[in-house]
């Protein structure tokens, strides 16, 4: 694992600073949909996301975003060093009743300056990225 | 109807102040699988510096939320819940939100742009503090979809 962020010489662009696989369930949606206010039951009704179109029930674009960023955190050390952080939500994430959902995050260093490191996030569920362009920007002070 | 493009540019007053509870903030953490104990525990928060439990990076959409209501509630936006896909999210930070914070959030619609048969629209959050200081800009992405789709 490579050192701290704020360890000048020690990272490098092309390190894997963070990944882990986080198991979704119907459970997780409804904490997080409750967490968060969003109440569209697209993501803890069948029939409705049926009704509509769509393989299945979803996670929450918003659950993905967030929890592919707290994968990062730890070596952050402090949330507080990220001055920015966008995606693109490419690909839903199905979750199936029985099995739920693995959802893969790999966090990689892409560019260092005397300032931040640029972290790109690899999101990934049943072998299908389900984020785009997922990059965070932190201060390395 | 369309999105309706004079959106841009018009004024929408201050969301009501939002008060960041401690709790709340733990409830997110374990939503979104935040493990670190900056999220949880106030001692862990107070020796990085904070006042409080520091809410994950991706809480600033609560506030947001409170905008993307109010751009609903308008009669000729055009854009209804149902035809809305959201298609990218992203957030500008000046610092973290912490518990006991005071945020209220201000709406712009900074783009309205023809995306097949209905249209991309970039709606923008300014939350500040109780000191009318910027804590972070939250910036969405949604694809409204057309009437005959």
């Amino acid at each position: 694992m490579t050192e701290n962020v704020t360890d000048a010489s020690g990272i490098a662009v092309g390190d894997v600073v963070a990944e882990r696989t986080v198991h979704l369930t119907r459970e997780s949606l409804v904490r997080y949909a409750g967490a968060s206010g969003d109440f569209n039951p697209i993501h803890y009704r069948d029939d409705v996301a049926a009704s509509v179109g769509l393989p299945g029930v979803l996670a929450h674009g918003m659950l993905t975003m967030g929890l592919a960023v707290e994968t990062v955190v730890p070596w952050l050390a402090d949330a507080g060093r990220i001055l920015d952080y966008g995606v693109r939500f490419t690909r839903p994430v199905v979750v199936d009743p029985d099995a739920g959902a693995d959802v893969t995050v790999r966090a990689t260093i892409t560019a260092i300056d005397d300032e931040a490191v640029t972290v790109e996030l690899a999101v990934t569920a049943a072998d299908t990225a389900v984020l785009g362009k997922a990059r965070l920007r932190a201060r390395r002070d | 109807m369309p999105v309706n493009p004079e959106l841009v540019g018009r004024d929408f007053p201050p969301t009501a102040p939002y008060l960041v509870g401690r709790e709340k903030v733990r409830e997110f953490a374990r939503a979104v699988f935040a493990d670190d104990p900056q999220h949880t525990d106030p001692d862990a928060a107070r020796a990085l510096g904070y006042a409080d439990v520091v809410a994950p990076p991706t809480f600033a959409m609560v506030i947001q939320d409170l905008t993307l209501q109010q751009l609903l509630a308008v009669p000729d936006s055009g854009i209804e819940l149902h035809r809305l896909i959201h298609a990218e999210q992203r957030f500008a930070y000046t610092r973290p939100i912490v518990a006991g914070d005071e945020l209220v959030a201000t709406l712009a619609i900074t783009q309205v742009r023809p995306f097949g048969k209905g249209a991309m629209v970039t709606s923008e959050a300014t939350i500040t503090d109780a000191d009318d200081a910027h804590v972070v800009t939250a910036t969405s992405v949604l694809l409204v979809g057309g009437d005959d789709e």
